[in-house]
């Protein structure tokens, strides 16, 4: 090989998979592949001081009031799952990423894209979910719109979603908050909504308990609020992409490491089971009913105790720190003692060979 | 997971380890054949563990790495076709042909579907009687019983439009041609377990007397690895060279007769091209004449494409045990996981990947450590 370097423009040999000139599914997998879509296609057009900030959701001051205002498309198939459908989903999903802000969810609206041919029975089924979420979450639905496509243009139905809500005074968790020294937490097993997906899709035949866990987060946010206050430095809830991919995103954002410990990642015996069938690694799974919180050593016992007090936080517990070293970057502690990066994934995991 | 639990048992795992440091009197450099194992052994850091003791080099056994680029860019050919479903493991997908890959291929309306198994590709092609519907069956002796069995199938169920694109490779002759080669530093090898799940260990025996190298039969698991690497630790401190088998909980001495059986009716060795190795003689499985109809090359006459590797991608000197991936120039600079030079950077059992995705900390990219 010759010492003197290559230019990419130099390169004969094959081009590579991201140098493509249109949309792949890989750009809607949450990983490098989608970070990069946003910041050459959509910021460069789009970009201003509030967008700019890329948090779950929007912080906005209208009146002398401070909102939270985030919006989320939803396109999951199938369109029920054991735990939930499209529906309670495109609910929990965008007042979740409001809850993350500190906000409380407060208004709703939807929008629908139904494919022709759609069964009602399949469509009342949805909207009683996306009924009964937010009833429970205590966020009216306050307008919305429907569109119809013709047959083979839409996957049975999408879902918009975008919500509004009031934040805390006092009660900023954001990305950029990290310390060295905070410990990470996570309110319950991680992988469920990920897998749950994956065992009922059609062809996979996984026979699994598995359930999604896709629930409205907000009454952990509060608990953790009182509890602690703003000594919550960050608030996420990992939804695609996982646990990995936002912490990642978070390292980057904070400038600190993290280190997680193998043993202390509460993955249920279904999601590791079916994750090593699959050759997928749980911690890129997609969740819809955990939050990671960041916060002080110090207030984490406090944090653990009013989580564990909540049915949807029985299962929190600490899975790791933010350290001075190797900022930006995630690395593990395996059970043997041994140290590895947990990088970003540049699309979506893909099942193995054997 | 039962089964699963018991193999990652860190006090195990911990008392393995000492016993391999204690019991080694020089460095040794072992291989270990398959891209799980390997996965394994970077991502728990048994490599940086066992480090004063054992040199492990990183074998050819992912089949990803191994498929030469031409195989990818006939299943590329194939797929771009009108009326074609191309169906395949998900793996495959983000591997490099000469101009694009097969998710490329797919958001440029090819229709790409991942499967899980040959059958699933078989059930799509009679629920589509008006496609072609071609399986891209690669892999080692692991995968080829399944794939046989979906040809098989499709004759006995008179299924015509289907069709597999064959890249079937398989183990001892990789390993021979490593031990042939003069800048060959094995010294013992941890064999792949579930080829040998598949075949059993007597084709190893020949090799193992030959070239006075141990091999062992290895699982995938953390305990199983540092099991295999004791094993073969004790044969090379001992002076012996054996085959022996650690992974009896799968593994026996003839392997799996019926899929054996099977695989010897619809397949025959063929000669065949290694990414980055070049052509292996009698290293491949190829279908037989009988099966002729079922074969996706024949049937969209792709057979006579040849195409050359890229220059800068050193996968071949990767495959072969004779550079480590962080050694490679283009490692983690010109090459990462979304900017691909070759197959072992995307594969999720390729080296490349396997020192990127999770040995990054200890491997620095040649290119940044000056």
């Amino acid at each position: 090989m010759s010492d003197a370097p290559i230019g990419v423009s130099g390169l004969v040999c094959p081009l590579p998979a991201s140098a493509s000139d249109r949309i792949q599914l890989g750009h809607g997998s949450g990983g490098k592949m989608a970070a990069a879509l946003l910041r050459d296609r959509f910021l460069p057009h789009l970009d201003n001081a509030i967008l700019g900030q890329l948090g779950d959701a929007a912080v906005l001051s209208l009146g002398g009031l401070e909102l939270a205002m985030s919006t989320d498309t939803f396109v999951v198939s199938p369109l029920e799952f054991p735990g939930g459908n499209i529906g309670s989903l495109a609910v929990h999903g965008t007042l979740n990423d409001l809850a993350m802000m500190g906000a409380r969810p407060a208004y709703l609206s939807a929008g629908f894209v139904l494919e022709e041919g759609l069964p009602f029975d399949v469509l009342d089924r949805v909207v009683r979910a996306m009924a009964g979420a937010a009833r429970a979450a205590g966020v009216p639905l306050v307008t919305g719109d429907t569109k119809v496509v013709e047959r083979g243009k839409a996957d049975g139905l999408f879902i918009n979603t975008t919500g509004i809500g009031a934040l805390t005074p006092g009660f900023r968790p954001s990305p950029e908050r990290a310390q060295a020294g905070d410990v990470v937490l996570v309110s319950g097993p991680i992988g469920r909504h990920g897998m749950t997906i994956m065992s009922v899709r059609e062809g996979l035949g996984l026979e699994t308990e598995l359930e999604s866990d896709s629930a409205t987060l907000w009454p952990l946010v509060e608990l953790l609020h009182q509890a602690v206050g703003d000594r919550v430095h960050v608030l996420r809830d990992p939804t695609r992409g996982g646990v990995a991919s936002a912490l990642n995103e978070i390292a980057a954002s904070s400038r600190v490491g993290f280190v997680l410990e193998e043993g202390g990642l509460p993955v249920p015996p279904a999601v590791r089971s079916a994750c090593e069938m699959l050759g997928l690694d749980p911690l890129y799974v997609a969740n819809e009913g955990i939050l990671t919180a960041i916060l002080p050593e110090a207030a984490a016992a406090e944090a653990l105790g009013v989580l564990r007090g909540h049915p949807l936080g029985v299962g929190a517990t600490i899975i790791g720190r933010a350290v001075a070293e190797h900022p930006g970057l995630v690395t593990m502690r395996t059970f043997l003692g041994g140290t590895r990066v947990v990088d970003m994934l540049p699309g979506d995991q893909l099942p193995r060979i054997c | 997971m039962k089964y699963l639990e018991e193999y990652r048992d860190p006090a195990l795992a911990k008392a393995l380890i000492h016993r391999i440091l204690d019991r080694a009197t020089k460095r040794w450099t072992l291989m270990e054949v398959c891209g799980g194992q390997t996965h394994t052994i970077v991502r728990q850091g048994i490599d940086e563990l066992l480090a004063p003791a054992v040199e492990m080099i990183h074998g050819p056994g992912c089949p990803v790495c191994v498929t030469p680029l031409e195989q990818i860019d006939k299943a590329l050919a194939v797929a771009a076709r009108p009326g074609v479903i191309f169906t395949s493991f998900g793996d495959m997908l983000r591997v490099p042909g000469s101009d694009c890959d097969l998710q490329q291929i797919r958001a440029r309306g090819g229709q790409v579907r991942v499967v899980y198994s040959p059958l699933d590709a078989l059930e799509i092609a009679i629920r589509h009687p008006d496609r072609e519907v071609v399986f891209f069956a690669v892999g080692f002796e692991t995968t080829a019983p399944a794939n046989a069995m979906a040809v098989w199938r499709a004759r006995e169920l008179g299924v015509g439009n289907f069709s597999v694109l064959v890249s079937h490779v398989t183990v001892p002759p990789a390993m021979t041609a490593i031990l042939e080669s003069p800048d060959c530093r094995v010294q013992g090898f941890l064999a792949a377990g579930h080829v040998c799940t598949v075949m059993g260990w007597t084709e190893y025996e020949p090799i193992a007397a030959r070239y006075r190298v141990p091999i062992v039969v290895t699982g995938f698991e953390p305990l199983d690895i540092l099991e295999g690497i004791w094993l073969a630790v004790k044969q090379l401190e001992e002076g012996r060279h054996e085959v022996e088998n650690q992974y009896v909980r799968a593994v026996r001495r003839d392997g799996t007769v019926p899929a054996r059986e099977l695989v010897g009716q619809v397949f025959q060795l063929v000669d065949r091209k290694w990414r980055g190795i070049g052509e292996i003689p009698m290293s491949g499985l190829g279908l037989r004449p009988e099966f002729a109809a079922y074969d996706a090359e024949r049937k969209f006459a792709v057979e006579g494409m040849e195409v050359s590797e890229p220059a800068e991608c050193r996968a071949g000197a990767v495959l072969q045990g004779i550079l480590k991936p962080h050694q490679c120039e283009a490692f983690g600079t010109r090459c990462t996981p979304e900017h691909p030079l070759g197959a072992p950077m995307v594969s999720s059992e390729g080296a490349c990947a396997a020192y990127y995705n999770f040995g990054r900390l200890r491997h620095q990219p040649a290119g940044t450590a000056g």
